[in-house]
């Protein structure tokens, strides 16, 4: 067998490796997004009716008041959500990376609530919520989160913290345990105090997750759906309308796929562009 | 006096002892070298001293004063990991200097210190490298610098040169001599390896099972073994120890139970020529010398350390002759009766 030949087969049993993966991530990612990219320079809609009209749905977006309150309030979200799952994550991790028999109960009980599905979760927090007969309305007196502009989006994001908040906690306590002890036994020959120690030994130890975390977190609260839809439907008069709801709103209400594949795509951007300014910071900082 | 000294330091994980009754005195530039076998609790030794474990008798005290109380970044200790444990985002010169600005070291003070431990231990070039990129050895000078900054009263060295090669091991093992004679503290090893514990200690303590078994000098550990664990423990090939009863020319003193004999001391005769004839079993060649394994005729197996050409082959007969000057014998405790150790 010459060298040539037995470099092809090794290039084919490669391909053959990667081959059902490449398939299945053809099909179910590659084809789909190209394909979202192709309906949103459409004018289309579920019945079959389709017109290419180049990027005047895109135009249209630019133009849309609503879309622009939608795109804003997915960023106040994730601005409310994000460093508020990160940081408790990483405090409930801290203080729950032992061995003890509370930690453990602490940890399934933190982790719980992740597995609850949004109808559970957003029906137990209407019950906090509503000002009529509420828990905090019982404690307070009435207070109209789910209906005062200001408060709506507040309130959907307390309740997605308490929702998410296990598969942070999860991440950084996995982190955690993965610090090799000697580390920390060196920080204390080395006199580091508690907090030294955190600063200077743990956090750097596991700046990876932190990362990890953010992206994560990212990516999932810009796709905020369920709560807000359940819990305020958007309102009062759109103040808790994300961009999820709207492409909702758009594509199966109004039926116009086009526009709402069109919103979708900048969706795709914005959690992409999001994602990679934290990636590439995360590393520079690194370096 | 100056120097570490344990005093009846006990410990326990739970209801199982770790350490029974220590008490051991370190000169304050003598260097102690810890051997014993896994899990006798040489690295709890180790510990309890540095300070990442807590004891439950006994007491602790460094230069004087006592430090058993005291947390481990105020004992005036520093010691080297076995896993060398550098904190993997610092560069070697910031691992140098984390420990110093903990201390309250001036900037200009720590930047003295580090340049003067990088040339000692000629790691110039390497102090803005990460960990990451530093080979084994490198890692370990890194951190033996990063324990010298300090200016310890008291080095710690866990098992530090069992994660490098055998050349390494050997090279390292002189550097920390030289290290030694050079900066003149007190120095605590601890290590499985015996050939560290020979080369380098100036005292060697041999533990077993939480206790300390015999503390002396190499020459001593090796001549003259307190217990017939520190006799099988220390030498290579082990000491050979038989039932006294297999070996009758010997003579040896009532009360024997057991008797040894060091490779070097049974010598290799023409058949007939010794005490006893043996069956060569298999012959090591080691190019300056050759151990030769042998069945004596009661079924016991004995090693013989001959020259580079005993001109011996598996299935041959030798003649043995024990080196009755040799001999030690050990009573029913395992006590060595013919040759005690010093106090």
């Amino acid at each position: 067998m010459t060298a040539r030949s037995a470099s092809r087969d090794e290039a084919l049993s490669g391909v053959a490796f990667v081959a059902p993966y490449l398939a299945v991530f053809c099909g179910l990612l590659a084809y789909p997004l190209l394909s979202g990219i192709w309906l949103s320079l459409h004018k289309a809609d579920l019945f079959g009716g389709s017109e290419f009209i180049g990027t005047e749905n895109y135009a249209r977006l630019l133009r849309d008041g609503v879309f622009r309150e939608a795109v804003w309030n997915t960023c106040y979200f994730v601005l409310l959500t994000v460093p508020a799952l990160t940081v408790a994550g990483l405090v409930l991790a801290l203080a729950l990376n032992n061995s003890s028999r509370w930690s453990t109960l602490l940890r399934g009980l933190f982790f719980s609530s992740s597995v609850l599905s949004v109808t559970i979760v957003t029906l137990i927090w209407r019950m906090v919520l509503v000002p009529d007969g509420g828990l905090i309305a019982d404690l307070l007196g009435p207070i109209p989160f789910l209906s005062d502009a200001k408060l709506a989006m507040p309130a959907i994001a307390i309740t997605t913290i308490w929702w998410c908040i296990g598969l942070p906690m999860m991440l950084f306590l996995a982190a955690l345990q993965q610090v090799p002890r000697d580390l920390y036994e060196a920080a204390a020959l080395d006199n580091a105090g508690r907090w030294r120690t955190l600063f200077s030994i743990t956090l750097p130890s596991i700046r990876r997750t932190a990362l990890v975390v953010v992206v994560i977190e990212i990516i999932l609260q810009f796709q905020l759906f369920g709560q807000a839809q359940i819990m305020t439907l958007g309102g009062p008069n759109n103040a808790s309308l994300p961009i999820v709801l709207f492409i909702y709103q758009i594509g199966f209400q109004r039926w116009d796929i086009g526009y709402a594949a069109a919103a979708s795509e900048i969706l795709f951007a914005i959690i992409l562009v999001a994602a990679m300014i934290q990636f590439f910071a995360s590393r520079g900082r690194e370096r | 006096m100056g120097g570490l000294a344990l005093k009846g330091v006990s410990k326990r994980f739970g209801v199982t002892p770790v350490l029974d009754g220590i008490s051991l005195e370190i000169g304050a530039d003598e260097l102690v070298v810890v051997l014993g076998p896994s899990g006798c609790g040489k690295s709890t030794l180790l510990r309890v001293v540095a300070g990442l474990e807590t004891i439950d008798a006994g007491s602790i005290e460094l230069d004087g004063a006592r430090i058993d109380g005291l947390p481990p970044g105020k004992r005036g200790v520093a010691m080297v990991f076995q896993s060398y444990a550098l904190y993997p985002h610092m560069s070697v010169r910031e691992n140098m200097a984390f420990g110093l600005s903990n201390t309250g070291v001036t900037r200009e003070e720590a930047g003295r210190r580090i340049a003067e431990a990088a040339r000692m231990l000629e790691m110039e070039h390497l102090l803005d490298r990460r960990p990451s990129e530093l080979s084994g050895g490198q890692r370990q000078r890194a951190a033996i610098g990063r324990a010298i900054v300090k200016a310890p009263k008291l080095f710690m060295f866990d098992e530090p040169l069992s994660n490098l090669d055998a050349a390494l091991r050997s090279r390292t093992r002189q550097e920390i001599a030289s290290l030694h004679r050079r900066i003149k503290t007190a120095m605590l090893f601890v290590t499985h390896d015996q050939t560290e514990a020979m080369t380098l200690a100036d005292r060697i303590v041999v533990m077993n099972q939480r206790r300390i078994e015999q503390i002396g000098t190499p020459r001593e550990i090796y001549d003259f073994p307190a217990t017939e664990f520190v006799a099988a423990f220390v030498g290579s090939p082990a000491m050979n120890i038989l039932p006294a009863a297999s070996l009758p020319t010997l003579a040896v003193q009532g009360g024997t139970m057991r008797v040894g004999l060091r490779p070097e001391a049974v010598c290799l005769r023409a058949p007939g020529g010794g005490d006893v004839d043996a069956k060569v079993e298999f012959v090591e060649f080691l190019g300056d010398k050759t151990h030769v394994f042998l069945l004596l005729p009661g079924g016991e197996r004995i090693v013989a350390s001959a020259g580079a050409s005993p001109g011996l082959r598996s299935g041959d007969t030798a003649g043995i002759a024990f080196d009755r000057e040799a001999v030690h014998a050990f009573d029913a405790q395992g006590r060595n009766l013919h040759k005690p150790g010093p106090p």
